[in-house]
């Protein structure tokens, strides 16, 4: 193990173990470190307290510690970090923990652990927690020696934040975190068991370029990994270069610009007509970043066997997320903006061009697609449409907002019907689907851009399982606005209810919600219920422009609406299902 | 098809649950899983038998491959390699039977490591068919107890799997 100490490092200085891990927290740059304390990290709180460096924010429960770390992380780019007390700490970590695993978010999460002596008496607030941990988790460690202290917080920021990012625990015993030790903190780490590659192998690439090349259908399909790995230029670039259609799944939307006329929109169960259609139609796909989740290609027997000529290259910084559910002809093993500007250099210095006369019957083939304008909706209904609310953000905040939103039918319209141009600026919870995220996450980036404009898209189920955090949002000064569509069912179970089970509606209906105006009030917020079409705009400006107040607008929408399109479990991705208006 | 994985990894705590809780949370078959530190006691060679379909044992061989705490992995059964399984068997060793069993015990090279006037402890090794052969050659009814290390293997020739 290298051992390079930086200039700005003391070294050698005696420190507590609490000490210390704020001293590394320090040396990564951490700005804010989201946690709730307890018996077990008393120490650490008491190092927090006699320092200015690292920021502490006081959440209302450990979950929304951990989601508020994570949307921080979405949006910025840098690890979130999180600090919770052991036992009961933990397990209201943990959801938070797999929902960053799931969408490959850099986190370093430390908890508190009973003193050593203790572990395994089951102690007061005692639980396994690198084994509670550890199927969520990219790594995890229990440091049972202040000596190995700092070179572990080190280990935790270089796992979390290089190759496919995700979540690092470190778990500190009581007694760890009191006794002293020389601190030294290692500039850089080199671990014979962890080595990510970075740079796609070049007869790979020249492959893909071949492939491309030749295409008479072709298709880019860009997801999550191409924002977690900043390459949103280099997509925009070969899309732009070629003259491809390309799609986003829910976690690569931003990565292209979704206004640009290449971009069919987002792909999967909700997918657009057109995007779900050339995925399954196109002779050459390239797929970057994204892993072929049951989301987005629904079956992948249908997707194989009802197109066996199309060949597949797969760029991923992830081994194994190749041919896991999609045989693939062209894997590229590396860092997807390592892989794209090594292909963008070999198609520049290449003389092999498109077919123009091929691609121009694609695009026609595209056209008919979208021609279906399957996102319609009925915009003259007496009720509130929640798509017209999502279009009507999208203008008011010109498309600029960061938007974080819940898990359901709310999510979907958010993700159809806003815009995004820009990476990082669509924060949500793709792989593990959690409700509940939405608000914390809204407070993360806020606090990350305290000057940016922050609208969390919810429904009236999941913005009631982090509620509490509008506490934390008054105490901390974070003013998002809370765009509710309030359906009064759990709207995504509704409709499978509606589709799937004979209008069956069991325990999907949200009865005895609170008054969600008062509710925001109480917390020292405003509140706005609107309930008319002609009243959204207003409300929505109103909101926007209290810069310096969160506001909850509890919008009243229409019970019965539905997403549309829609790829049943288990289907084939064309086989979807079109509003009934089409 | 069985496959042989050959595994090194950090010889540290919580490094085997890491492999085995791989196996069980992705519905993977473990056979046989052994275990023991190397001649760098920093480091800890597995052998995992499983059993799947060719992009299966890809997946293991990948997920293997991610998991931090794991140093290198190879799949045995690709190329010339040697398996061997250690058994300790007690059977029940009585009058007549006594003779037939010594013999058998001899015919497949194995050892008895303990005696008494109703019972042998037998040693055995070699492949798990050379195993499994054995106890169908025993009475079924006289075997008291087995007990098997399951596989451990090494790679034919000069290759060596090293960190």
């Amino acid at each position: 193990m290298e051992l390079k100490l930086p200039p700005n490092v003391a070294s050698g200085e005696t420190l507590t173990g609490a000490e210390i891990v704020i001293r590394c927290l320090k040396a990564e740059g951490v700005e804010f470190v989201f946690g709730y304390p307890g018996g077990a990290v008393l120490h650490i709180y008491d190092a927090i307290f006699k320092q200015k460096d690292v920021k502490h924010i006081l959440v209302r429960h450990e979950q929304g510690a951990l989601h508020a770390a994570d949307g921080y992380a979405r949006a910025t780019g840098k690890p979130g970090v999180a600090l919770v007390t052991s036992g009961p700490g933990v397990t209201n970590a943990v959801t938070g923990i797999a929902t960053a695993y799931m969408d490959s978010i850099p986190m370093v999460v430390i908890t508190g652990q009973v003193p050593t002596r203790a572990i395994g008496e089951d102690a007061f607030q005692e639980c396994d927690t690198v084994g509670i941990t550890r199927p969520a988790v990219k790594h995890n460690f229990l440091v049972k020696d202040v000596n190995d202290l700092a070179v572990t917080i080190k280990k935790a920021f270089h796992i979390a934040t290089t190759g496919r990012p995700g979540p690092v625990l470190v778990d500190i015993p009581k007694d760890v975190s009191n006794e002293p030790a020389p601190f030294h903190y290692p500039e850089k780490i080199h671990l014979r068991s962890y080595s990510p590659v970075t740079k796609g192998h070049g007869g790979q690439i020249k492959k893909a370029l071949q492939l491309l090349m030749d295409a008479k259908r072709p298709m880019i399909y860009v997801g999550g990994g191409a924002v977690l790995g900043e390459a949103s230029e280099e997509v925009t670039e070969l899309v732009r270069t070629l003259g491809y259609p390309v799609t986003n799944t829910l976690m690569g939307l931003g990565s292209y610009p979704a206004n640009d006329k290449l971009f069919v929109g987002m792909l999967g169960m909700h997918g657009t007509y057109e995007a779900n259609n050339a995925m399954q139609n196109c002779d050459v796909l390239l797929a970057v970043g994204a892993r072929f989740d049951d989301r987005v290609i629904g079956n992948p027997k249908h997707f194989a066997e009802g197109n066996l000529a199309r060949k597949i290259v797969h760029i991923d910084v992830d081994p194994s997320s190749i041919s896991k559910r999609v045989r693939v002809d062209v894997p590229i093993v590396g860092g997807v903006k390592e892989v794209l500007t090594e292909l963008l250099a070999q198609i520049r210095a290449s003389q092999h061009r498109p077919d123009p006369a091929s691609l121009a019957a694609w695009w026609a083939q595209i056209a008919d697609w979208r021609a279906k304008d399957c996102l319609r909706y009925d915009r003259n209904s007496k009720l509130i449409k929640p798509q017209y609310v999502i279009e009507k953000l999208y203008e008011i905040t010109k498309g600029e907002a960061y938007v974080t939103s819940d898990v359901g039918q709310h999510q979907m319209w958010a993700a159809q019907f806003y815009r995004f141009d820009k990476p990082r600026r669509w924060i949500n919870s793709g792989g593990l689907g959690t409700m509940g995220v939405g608000l914390p996450y809204a407070l993360g980036v806020k606090l990350a851009f305290p000057d940016a404009d922050v609208a969390c898209v919810t429904g009236e189920s999941s913005i009631q399982m982090c509620i509490q955090e509008l506490s934390t949002a008054k105490q901390y000064k974070l003013p998002v606005k809370i765009v509710n569509l309030n359906n009064r069912y759990m709207g995504m179970v509704r409709q499978w209810q509606e589709f799937f089970h004979g209008n069956r509606y069991s325990e999907s209906y949200m009865d005895s919600l609170p008054d969600f105006v008062k509710l925001a009030e109480s917390y020292g917020h405003v509140g706005i219920r609107v309930d008319k079409p002609g009243d959204v705009e207003g409300a929505l400006r109103e909101a926007f422009a209290q810069k310096d107040r969160l506001v909850f607008l509890d919008f009243i929408t229409d019970q019965t609406e539905n997403v549309f399109p829609m790829v049943p479990g288990g289907k084939g991705m064309s086989e979807m299902i079109l509003s009934e208006e089409l | 098809m069985r496959h042989i994985l050959s595994i090194l990894v950090e010889n540290e705590a919580g490094a085997l649950s890491r492999v085995a809780g791989l196996f069980s949370a992705r519905g993977y078959n473990i056979e046989t899983l052994t275990v023991a530190p190397t001649e760098d006691a920093t480091l800890s060679r597995m052998t995992i038998v499983t059993t799947g379909s060719d992009e299966i044992v890809e997946q293991i061989t990948k997920q293997l491959n991610k998991l931090v705490d794991v140093v290198k992995v190879v799949d045995l059964s690709e190329g010339k390699h040697i398996e061997r399984e250690l058994m300790l068997v007690k059977v029940r060793a009585a009058g007549k039977d006594r003779e037939e069993i010594k013999r058998t015990v001899d015919i497949f090279r194995g050892r008895i490591l303990d005696v008494t006037d109703k019972s042998y402890t037998i040693e055995l090794t070699g492949t798990t068919d050379k195993l499994d052969a054995f106890l169908d050659a025993l009475d079924r009814g006289a075997i008291l107890e087995t007990v098997r290390t399951g596989v451990s293997g090494i790679g034919r020739g000069e290759w060596v799997l090293k960190a």
